[in-house]
């Protein structure tokens, strides 16, 4: 019988007056690609944030691989594989990319050498052949802080996939990318992905993205999920249409 | 290999320093002797804050290892001057690590007003405590270096090389830590400690990894310190004797670990020039070298926080706060 | 009773430092120095009017004339001109650049006003002794206990009933906000910082009659302080008095129980406070958690 790799039962959180989660229930099976729309306030940062550890649900469960992990920090659901990147990107503004990534190998290890050079071959092998995938390995030696947003956003998904995580979400990987740089960007991020044995849930506003990338869909909307499907299904569902794509295509 | 490489150069300037110290006067050996021992003090604030805690609660470890280097003579009749100082070091170290776990869940302005409290709190204790000498301080017996006691003649210069090889040793073992991944983690904390979380690592782990650095290097600080002077006293472990040291961490950076003891070498070349020409201005002078630092000279020679990234906002609407809105 | 003066005279100091740090999430090192630099304004000011030959009684005009010079001259000047150029940097860089302001401030005094104690005893004994259910209490104490009162009052009432003083709130909550609603931030900050300057300096010029004005006096004060903000929660300012009290409480249960414990039973709560409840009593800002 085939598991999934993530389960989410019953998943409720409000804030004050406003539910963010309704009774959510999903299930992903590994190897799935699949991307979550809604519109602004709909339920799909939470439900991120949720799965993430950043957020406790207020009821329901959450189960990774036969592990419950509902009430893990999300530093221990790092540590068990699901890793993110994030919609502004969280990097080390004063470090290199290359420190960036070193930084994030050294995070995988279980502790880190007090001893041991941070660049060591191995280390600075994996944190290249990570550049490397990403195109991004001109940028190595350059700081942070100099380097454009688009790049930044790579590095971000570079990091998050150091520790060769069996989840990865990504929450809106084009956002802040110039329209006919999105296409490009997000082959770029699927192609690196290729031998990665990683399954990928990415938040996105962009249907064509959407449409392109995913195999699987869920709509949110007022924190329920009101369509799950094949891109194509759920965009001709009509409350999608209404509440989400707004008639567009 | 790089670590090769930084161990030459400290067998280098160790052997260097050495050999000039027997050409310098007794005064001057005094000096360096004072300087590096307060450098080691030093040292721990910026191997804190470059791993993310801004310490205001140095003293409390100076003070500690001071106090247990004056104590084992009398307590346990111990005699050499190493074993004192290893000793003063492993008392700073353990209190450290004891208050570690405590601390770490802090940052910023609370992590730094807690270390004050608890510096301020020692140095309570220790102004009260007739056991402990009280407000006066103890007198400590001159000490034995490796089973020769010290004459009159060479006390200065034996002092001064004991102290030129424990700092070498300190900066060396520093500088190895500062290229080893956790001291790579330690400026990710510092940085950006969510994101490291986020990857799956501890950054209370980092934190408290800096901070007992920090305390060990207080400690080895303060029994040296005790030996040099021959007293200790509570004001050791007053907030104005960190904020002494923190001045000499802004000015020094986080980037090199020489730039540690010139820094302070230079303060104690100032201050006793202040003392005789300038008493009643040496402060001002600080504090405006201090401001100047902070402007000016963030890398390098005072960069030990983030700089907040500018905001892309349009002008009319950009707001001057003061401090970076952090969640 | 001497517990509730003590007390008084905390809260009038601190609640000035708990401001700014409300307003601008600044903690003041140096506002102990201006605690200090009021005590000599004051000092300077009742010297002049005696030797004006003005009656006794003008001598508390003249302090509090000397912390509103003290105010207006230092406040903007200080703000504006120093802090406001380091805005946008982390909260640790404003620490210390209040803290290089104390070093700074501590030889200014020295250089303006000498080394030598200043006495200021024309005020206290105007007071005189009070006889009250059988206890003999200090005049002054209770004008101190008064002044409090008066501060603390007029300070709540200002942000809570005024319109200016709601907008300071706003700015306090949300600044961001604020500024796009049109609020000049610049001015609110200034005018924070100044309210706190002059708290600072007449807490100064009134403590000033009880002691001997002297190099130092920032050193202790400032330590004080930052226990009875941590205590009462930063940016509170029902939190300043609350702390005050529990500071004041402190201190007079180990002078009477365990006087050796009084210098740092003071620190050992603050640190507790730290410990178990960072953000104080009254929760204004959050502490920062990894």
């Amino acid at each position: 019988m085939n598991m999934p790799l993530l389960s989410a039962r019953g998943l409720m959180k409000r804030f004050g007056a406003v539910v963010a989660a309704d009774n959510i229930c999903i299930d992903i099976p590994a190897g799935q690609r699949l991307s979550v729309i809604g519109s602004n306030g709909a339920g799909k940062t939470t439900f991120v944030n949720m799965v993430t550890g950043y957020l406790k649900p207020d009821a329901g469960r959450i189960v990774l691989d036969d592990h419950d992990i509902t009430r893990l920090s999300h530093q221990a659901i790092a540590g068990m594989g699901i890793c993110r990147s994030f919609q502004i990107p969280m990097l080390c503004l004063e470090l290199t990319a290359l420190e960036n990534l070193l930084v994030a190998v050294a995070a995988a290890e279980g502790r880190q050498s007090l001893w041991q050079a941070a660049d060591r071959p191995a280390a600075r092998d994996r944190a290249v052949a990570l550049l490397e995938k990403f195109q991004l390995q001109s940028y190595a030696g350059r700081p942070v802080m100099q380097l454009a947003g688009g790049v930044r956003k790579l590095l971000d998904i570079a990091m998050a996939l150091a520790r060769r995580p069996k989840l990865l979400l990504l929450d809106e990987p084009t956002s802040g990318v110039s329209a006919d740089e999105k296409f490009p960007t997000m082959e770029r991020v699927m192609a690196a992905m290729q031998d990665e044995a990683v399954t990928i849930l990415f938040v996105e506003h962009d249907m064509e993205i959407v449409s392109n990338f995913s195999e699987r869909v869920i709509a949110f909307y007022s924190g329920r999920v009101i369509a799950d499907g094949s891109p194509t299904e759920v965009m001709a569902n009509p409350d999608v249409r209404s509440y989400v794509t707004g008639g567009a295509k | 290999m790089r670590s090769n490489r930084s161990l030459f150069m400290a067998l280098l300037a160790a052997i260097v320093l050495i050999l000039a110290g027997l050409l310098a006067p007794a005064w001057l050996q005094f000096l360096v002797t004072m300087s590096a021992a307060n450098g080691l003090a030093v040292l721990g604030i910026v191997v804190l804050m470059r791993g993310g805690g801004a310490t205001f609660g140095q003293g409390m470890f100076f003070a500690l290892g001071a106090y247990a280097a004056a104590l084992v003579p009398t307590w346990f009749g111990i005699q050499d001057a190493v074993l004192r100082i290893v000793i003063g070091t492993l008392v700073a170290g353990l209190i450290g690590a004891l208050f570690a776990p405590l601390l770490v869940r802090y940052r910023g302005i609370f992590f730094a007003m807690l270390t004050l409290a608890l510096s301020m709190v020692l140095f309570g204790l220790l102004s009260k405590s007739s056991l402990l000498g009280g407000s006066d301080g103890i007198s400590i017996a001159k000490p034995t270096v490796l089973g020769m006691s010290l004459q009159s003649g060479n006390a200065e210069y034996v002092l001064y090389c004991l102290t030129v090889v424990v700092s070498v040793v300190a900066g060396w073992l520093v500088s190895v830590y500062w290229n080893s991944a956790a001291g790579l983690m330690a400026l990710a904390v510092r940085g950006n400690p969510l994101r490291v979380e986020y990857l799956g690592a501890s950054a209370r782990r980092s934190l408290g990894t800096s901070f007992v650095i920090c305390a060990l290097l207080g400690g080895t600080s303060g029994a040296i310190t005790a030996q040099a002077l021959g007293h200790v006293e509570p004001n050791f472990s007053n907030w104005t004797t960190s904020g002494e040291l923190v001045f000499v961490a802004v000015l020094a950076g986080y980037r090199r670990v020489p730039a540690v003891f010139a820094a302070s070498l230079l303060l104690e070349i100032v201050r006793s020039f202040s003392n005789l020409y300038f008493p009643n201005t040496w402060q001002l002078a600080l504090g405006v070298f201090m401001l100047l630092v902070i402007m000016f000279r963030p890398e390098g020679l005072g960069s030990l926080w983030p700089v907040a990234a500018r905001r892309q906002v349009d002008p009319g609407t950009a707001v001057p706060s003061p401090t970076e809105g952090q969640p | 009773m001497d517990a509730v003066a003590y007390a008084s005279w905390l809260f009038i100091v601190s609640l000035g430092m708990t401001l700014v740090f409300g307003v601008l999430k600044i903690l003041n090192m140096a506002h102990g120095s201006i605690y200090a630099i009021g005590a000599y304004a004051a000092a300077t000011a009742v010297a002049l009017a005696v030797s004006l030959g003005l009656p006794p009684a003008f001598s508390l005009v003249a302090m509090l004339l000397s912390a509103v010079a003290v105010a207006v001259t230092v406040g903007p000047l200080l703000e504006r001109g120093l802090l406001a150029r380091y805005y946008g940097r982390d909260e640790v860089v404003l620490l210390l650049v209040t803290y290089a302001l104390f070093l700074m401030l501590e030889d200014v005094t020295k250089l303006v006003w000498g080394v030598n104690p200043y006495y200021v005893s024309e005020p206290a004994q105007l007071f005189g002794n009070v006889l009250f259910a059988g206890m003999r209490i200090g005049g002054y104490d209770l004008f101190l206990v008064g002044l409090a009162a008066v501060c603390g009052l007029i300070t709540w009432y200002v942000l809570n009933r005024t319109t200016s003083g709601k907008i300071v709130l706003a700015v306090i909550h949300n600044p961001e906000m604020s500024a796009s609603m049109g609020v000049n931030i610049q001015r609110v900050y200034v005018v924070a910082f100044t309210v706190g300057v002059f708290l600072a300096a007449l807490g100064g010029a009134f403590t000033a009659p009880m002691i001997s004005v002297q190099p130092g006096l920032s050193v202790s004060v400032i330590i004080i302080s930052f226990a009875v903000v941590i205590i009462g929660g930063l940016g509170s300012i029902q939190g300043a008095a609350v702390g005050a009290l529990v500071v004041g409480a402190a201190r007079s249960l180990a002078v009477h129980l365990m006087p050796e414990i009084e210098l740092f039973s003071i620190y050992l709560v603050m640190a507790a406070v730290l410990i178990f409840r960072p953000e104080g009593l009254f929760q204004s800002v959050k502490a920062r958690l990894i």
